[in-house]
């Protein structure tokens, strides 16, 4: 009876649920069934900057900050005691179609190959936006102006430092530092996650 | 100086207040855990369905966009159907929320930001593979990047109030 519950669950008993959520929430404390307006509690509470958009009582919406916690507190129940055993099935022409765009079909929920620390910080196609630059561009952003004076005589990154003439000691040096900057992070973020 | 941080207070105040479109219409106070425990566990058991049902999958979203699944359809068109029913029997029925008022539904108004929007939404909805609930039930089954994804959205939900008066609706 268990297996059944760790097998994955069909469209028509996982659609019936979800909308029984709408009658649920209604009949709970005549509450909507609203997701994305969390986004905009969230702002209300943490940034409201005086933006018209978010001058309300949101703490009357707070039923709604508990029922996003619940999604990924039920997330975490069902991944950890209620996960399927087996690797998830992906239909055949999107698993080929996924295939030649690069994106590893790895049976878990999600590709690690493009949802990971990892590869958030070094992305797969360099392009005008999102440059190999991107870890020191982010380094920079969070410690930046400490590293600029000291190390940078004044350049945004490491190419632009090697640009003025202070060679590839300095550059070398801060894409190293970048480097075990951004690892490091990245591993105490996945700590015991399996990413 | 001290005459124009005296108008932009004025201003700030002068501004009206919003309301949400779905503001909680309940007129017994809920305040503490102990009153919104009842929406967690709501939400733990909707988070649950999202893992079991592969809604969460980024998989399961590129199979949709591509035609080669009908299993999102089917949730999507299925949960559609039973929250239209259960809708109509609370209001055939006059049924009472467990406090024992009535339930109060909104009026929603189509503008051209639905469909703005909504062509966004689906963009991101495809690149990411997710909405804002798989945000969080992502987050929650160890998927801890997709938090960066989670505070795009919340930084584009600012932007958006920041910009709203600019924009067309």
């Amino acid at each position: 009876m268990f297996h059944l519950i760790r097998e994955p669950w069909p469209w028509y008993v996982a659609g019936v649920l979800v909308g029984l959520t709408v009658p649920a929430l209604l009949l709970l404390g005549n509450k909507s069934f609203g997701i994305s307006s969390s986004l905009r509690h969230i702002c209300a509470a943490c940034l409201p900057a005086g933006i018209p958009f978010f001058q309300y009582n949101w703490r009357k919406e707070v039923w709604n900050l508990f029922f996003v916690a619940g999604i990924a507190l039920g997330g975490f129940i069902a991944t950890q005691w209620l996960n399927n055993p087996e690797p998830v099935h992906v239909a055949e022409p999107t698993a080929q179609a996924l295939q030649h765009l690069g994106v590893i079909v790895d049976g878990n929920l999600m590709p690690a190959s493009i949802f990971s620390f990892s590869n958030l910080f070094y992305p797969k196609r360099p392009g005008v936006l999102c440059n190999r630059w991107l870890p020191h561009r982010l380094r920079n952003a969070v410690c930046g102006r400490l590293y600029k004076r000291a190390c940078y005589h004044g350049a945004i990154d490491p190419a632009m430092a090697f640009a003025r003439g202070y060679g590839l000691f300095y550059g070398g040096r801060l894409f190293y530092g970048s480097r075990r900057f951004s690892v490091a992070v990245a591993r105490t973020l996945t700590f015991n996650t399996n990413l | 100086m001290t005459s124009s941080t005296h108008d932009e207070f004025i201003d700030i105040a002068e501004r009206k207040a919003t309301t949400c479109d779905a503001p909680n219409d309940l007129k017994a106070r809920e305040t503490g855990i102990a009153a919104n425990l009842k929406y967690l566990i709501a939400g733990t058991l909707f988070g649950i369905v999202f893992v079991k049902a592969e809604i969460i999958s980024w998989y399961r979203i590129q199979e949709m966009f591509r035609l080669h699944s009908f299993h999102m359809y089917g949730v999507i068109g299925t949960a559609v159907v039973t929250g239209m029913l259960s809708v109509w029997i609370i209001k055939r029925f006059r049924i009472k929320t467990m406090q024992g008022e009535t339930v109060v539904f909104h009026e929603k108004k189509f503008h051209w930001g639905n469909v703005i929007g909504g062509l966004l939404f689906g963009l991101g909805w495809a690149v990411t593979g997710a909405c804002p609930g798989p945000l969080f039930a992502q987050i929650g089954s160890g998927f801890v990047v997709v938090s960066i994804t989670l505070l795009s959205a919340i930084a584009g939900t600012w932007v958006y109030g920041l910009l709203r008066e600019r924009l067309p609706h």
